[in-house]
């Protein structure tokens, strides 16, 4: 085993470690933090796929900004463990066994695909931040100015909903 | 690695994303998986951009991440608004639109 | 893969310069405490800490252990986990930031080895930057949060806003500054500042973003919790903001965190804007000593220009009164947004039609 696997390895683990912990820990604070447990992970991925620029937007996007709002939302309506809503242990146990089903079904799916198996190249430039800037200035660059509408239309629309009437 | 292992990974994190979202009632959590789910997602483009030396993912990554912020910014106002009629992010308490 | 290859010569002389770094930000973040002081209390005509030490100089040592030995109290009702990672996750962020500032030129041994003095040189190294101040929101979210105490919990809101809000105007401004330089990287940065004046102008980032600089250097004093945008402690108004539960070396770490963040932060300000370590004529001292003794005096230089830097800081916490918070707000919102957009609009400009 290359370090390069020891890493992927201890990184798959953390994000599926974090992953279980959002989804089962009782109280909301703790899946945040779990969650930002994972995006890290995921971020160690991004690097170790030589995906930089993703993986340091992937930080200050998901990490820095969004788990932030959750947080935030979180603490001011004061949600803890004990008054946390919980669905029958029956509706639980449906939930798993339908998400394992899909896990499995998706899994049987690309077991049979044609990929080769070679390990993927982790010194490829198409992750630096030049490459992707000419790609993203030149072929999606009206996708870009659409996306900055977006935003304006979603700022408008968060303040007039959370505004207090 | 080769690029199976990088799907199961992400075939893994988004079973567990949509398990939580079926396993749970707080909107919020029910919201967090849906990021989990679109992260997970985000891994597999990296991945398989990786695989076909080809950038194009990366940029899909990028936006997805642009619409995944837009998204938390209305959704969380909504579940805000919410939670200040009805005094709770359950969402079974919202199949009462009527009254 | 090329990453991982293990080198351990590569890793010895990482580690010793991380841990000069290290040692150096946690020496002079000591030190700025003192200097604090002393800095009030010149401008307000008093001695300052004069006992302990000439010139009150062991006073940084004589508080840390004073913090060490006072009683340790974790309220009952505390999430205890989430209230120890509070201060670490402060403390550890502000160490974070400063791996990828450039303390000096790279020095060329004799055997043909390059050492750097910067840990690591990253593409996108002040994207980095960004990230580790964005996650070190989270040390004073969960600190106040976890103390389970309201005002604990206003006060960490109210710093996590704050450095929210203003995170967004620096970017905006840092972004002008990039579409100059082209390069994420700081040590290219510093790089492209060489010496002071070259084809008739000034080399130096602030002679060519000036506006860029002010609103950075605003944004910094909001996001180290400075004055005049102190109000996440705001001592003489508040219970203490966000640490209001936090008793020993917990509050110490979160107090001590600010000083550090104040270093590197200068560090930062002085390699984006200020030329990192370059010095005027230093092409021609480059020409009379030996490589070794050049870089020493470039990390010398970039030492005390961050020395200036903080002094600075400290000179402008004694002289302007804290803003409100409506003020405050008003001021990063609808002051500072619009100033870095229009600042990026006039880059963007210039490069097209004066530059090119």
């Amino acid at each position: 085993m290359n370090p390069h696997q020891l890493v992927f390895w201890i990184l798959s683990v953390i994000a599926i470690g974090g992953a279980l912990g959002v989804i089962l820990s009782r109280n909301p604070v703790a899946s945040v933090l779990f969650l930002i447990v994972t995006f890290f992970a995921v971020s160690g991925h991004y690097i170790l796929l030589n995906a930089q620029f993703l993986a340091i937007v992937n930080i200050i996007v998901y990490a820095g900004a969004i788990m932030v709002l959750f947080l935030y939302v979180i603490m001011l309506m004061n949600l803890n463990g004990d008054v946390e809503p919980q669905k029958s242990k029956l509706l639980q146990f449906a939930g798993i066994i339908s998400g394992g089903i899909l896990f499995l079904v998706l899994l049987a799916a690309f077991k049979t695909t044609q990929l080769s198996t070679t390990p993927i190249n982790a010194s490829t430039s198409i992750g630096l931040i030049s490459e992707l800037g000419q790609v993203l200035f030149t072929r999606f660059v009206f996708p870009f100015e659409i996306s900055s509408i977006l935003f304006l239309s979603a700022m408008v629309g968060a303040v007039v909903i959370g505004k207090k009437d | 690695m080769p690029i199976q292992y990088y799907i199961f990974l992400s075939l893994a994190l988004f079973s567990i994303g949509v398990m939580g979202t079926m396993m749970r009632r707080n909107a919020i959590i029910i919201f967090m998986c849906i990021e989990l789910m679109l992260n997970a997602v985000n891994l597999l483009m990296v991945a398989f951009s990786n695989y076909w030396e080809n950038s194009n993912a990366q940029i899909f990554v990028f936006f997805i991440m642009v619409v995944a912020a837009a998204e938390v910014a209305v959704g969380l106002a909504i579940i805000t608004l919410v939670y200040r009629k009805v005094n709770s992010v359950d969402i079974n308490i919202l199949n009462r639109l009527k009254n | 893969m090329l990453l991982l290859s293990i080198d351990w010569s590569f890793i010895i002389e990482k580690l010793i310069l991380i841990s000069v770094i290290l040692g150096a930000s946690l020496g002079v973040a000591t030190y700025a405490t003192w200097g604090e002081r002393k800095v009030a209390a010149w401008m307000q005509d008093r001695k300052g800490p004069s006992r302990a030490g000439p010139f009150g100089l062991l006073q940084p040592i004589a508080d840390g252990i004073k913090l060490f030995f006072k009683e340790e109290i974790i309220p009952n009702d505390a999430n205890r986990f989430l209230f120890i990672l509070g201060p670490s996750l402060a403390m550890l962020t502000a160490c974070m930031a400063s791996a990828v500032v450039p303390w000096g030129p790279s020095i060329e041994l004799e055997s043909g080895r390059v050492i750097a003095l910067q840990v690591a040189d990253i593409n996108i190294g002040i994207l980095y930057v960004f990230g580790v101040v964005s996650v070190g929101v989270y040390g004073i979210m969960l600190g106040g949060w976890a103390s389970n105490n309201k005002y604990s919990l206003m006060g960490s809101v109210r710093a996590a806003s704050q450095a929210i809000s203003y995170e967004l105007a620096m970017g905006i401004s840092l972004i002008a500054l990039l579409m100059m330089t082209g390069t994420l990287s700081l040590a290219e940065i510093v790089n492209q500042q060489h010496g002071f004046w070259e084809n008739g102008w000034f080399t130096w980032n602030v002679a060519k973003q000036p506006l860029g600089f002010i609103i950075f250097l605003v944004c910094a004093f909001a996001e180290l919790n400075r004055a005049p945008f102190d109000l996440p402690e705001a001592e003489s108004e508040l219970v203490a903001g966000y640490h209001t539960e936090y008793s020993s070396m917990k509050l110490g770490f979160y107090l001590f965190a600010e000083y550090v963040n104040l270093f590197i932060s200068s560090a930062i300000l002085i390699t984006l804007f200020f030329g990192g370590y370059n010095f005027p004529f230093m092409d021609q001292v480059a020409g009379s000593v030996s490589p070794v003794v050049f870089s020493i005096i470039c990390v010398l230089v970039l030492l005390t220009k961050t020395i200036m830097m903080i002094l600075f800081f400290m000179f402008i916490r004694w002289t302007i009164p804290r803003f409100r918070y409506d003020q405050l707000m008003n001021l990063g919102w609808k002051s500072l947004i619009p100033l870095a957009l229009v600042n990026m609009l006039i880059t963007g400009a210039i490069i097209i039609w004066v530059l090119n």
